[in-house]
């Protein structure tokens, strides 16, 4: 599953922004704030590792979740490209719209001039 | 300064934002956005030809237009809900080449007085999934590298700061 599938899902964005806040957690206090079942939150938690919006460290007996980041940039990359590619039509737009302002201050003086 | 375009995308939302300010009375802008003639001038990539099909800037008026680069077409269409000169724009925008119909974006773009004869125009589109959203941004990625504008960063740095026409 890719990192926008995994983002859509209600649940997992509230994990992510759990974790966020928190800085890290254990999988039982990551199971203790949702009234969902551990295994379902299991679940939603492998679709996170997999799409490796979040990474997993084995403490003892404890599986402590981390935030991953990178993925996040990889959608703020596509973004940037994105307004990179509507800054080039806008710029476009630039030169037409000082082109219709010449048009604009022109066009009422015609009937008044002669040349 | 130069004005610059900002595109606002939260992770895991359906909305989009674009915002972008203009040396220009938003009279001037509202009809580059709602004139045929205009609108062929300065929409879509450089390397496309753009044909307008139909065009009923009113509302409850339809358009289409189609790009067109080396015998491929794609096809945009959509129905214009509101048209209120100068201020907003609401209309539907849909991609005639998807594997299936149905994926609509609603667009409202208001365009906001400055003063002093600059404007602003803040768009919104509303996507029907996260999903939908986010692959309208990835192939805005994808054509800015297909055009070979990959390094374009760098290249509208520096026509920002020789400030030069090209």
């Amino acid at each position: 599953m890719d990192t926008f599938t995994a983002l859509a899902e209600p649940t997992r964005r509230t994990i992510l922004e759990r974790l966020s806040a928190n800085g890290n957690m254990s999988a039982t206090d990551i199971y203790r704030g949702f009234k969902a079942s551990p295994p379902a939150i299991s679940q939603h938690l492998k679709v996170l590792r997999e799409a490796k919006l979040v990474r997993v460290e084995k403490r003892a007996q404890q599986r402590i979740y981390y935030i991953n980041p990178e993925p996040m940039k990889e959608l703020e990359r596509w973004i940037k490209q994105f307004a990179a590619v509507k800054e080039r039509e806008f710029q476009r737009l630039d030169k037409l719209l000082e082109k219709m302002k010449l048009d604009a201050a022109n066009a009422p003086m015609l009937p008044f001039e002669e040349k | 300064m130069p004005n610059k375009t900002t595109v606002t995308a939260e992770p895991g939302k359906q909305e989009l934002f674009i915002i972008r300010e203009f040396d220009a009375p938003r009279e001037l802008v509202f009809r580059a956005y709602t004139d045929p003639d205009l609108y062929v001038q300065w929409v879509g990539p450089n390397d496309l030809t753009m044909t307008i099909d139909k065009w009923d800037c009113r509302e409850g008026g339809s358009y289409r237009f189609t790009h067109e680069r080396d015998g491929h077409k794609f096809a945009f269409f959509g129905v214009n809900h509101e048209v209120l000169a100068p201020e907003r724009l609401i209309s539907t925008f849909e991609f005639d080449g998807l594997p299936e119909r149905g994926h609509v974006i609603l667009g409202t773009t208001k365009f906001e007085d400055l003063g002093g004869g600059r404007s602003r125009i803040v768009h919104q589109s509303v996507f029907q999934s996260v999903q939908d959203r986010d692959g309208m941004v990835q192939s805005g990625m994808e054509r800015g590298v297909t055009e070979g504008y990959d390094k374009l960063d760098s290249l509208l740095e520096s026509m920002n700061s020789n400030a030069q026409p090209a």
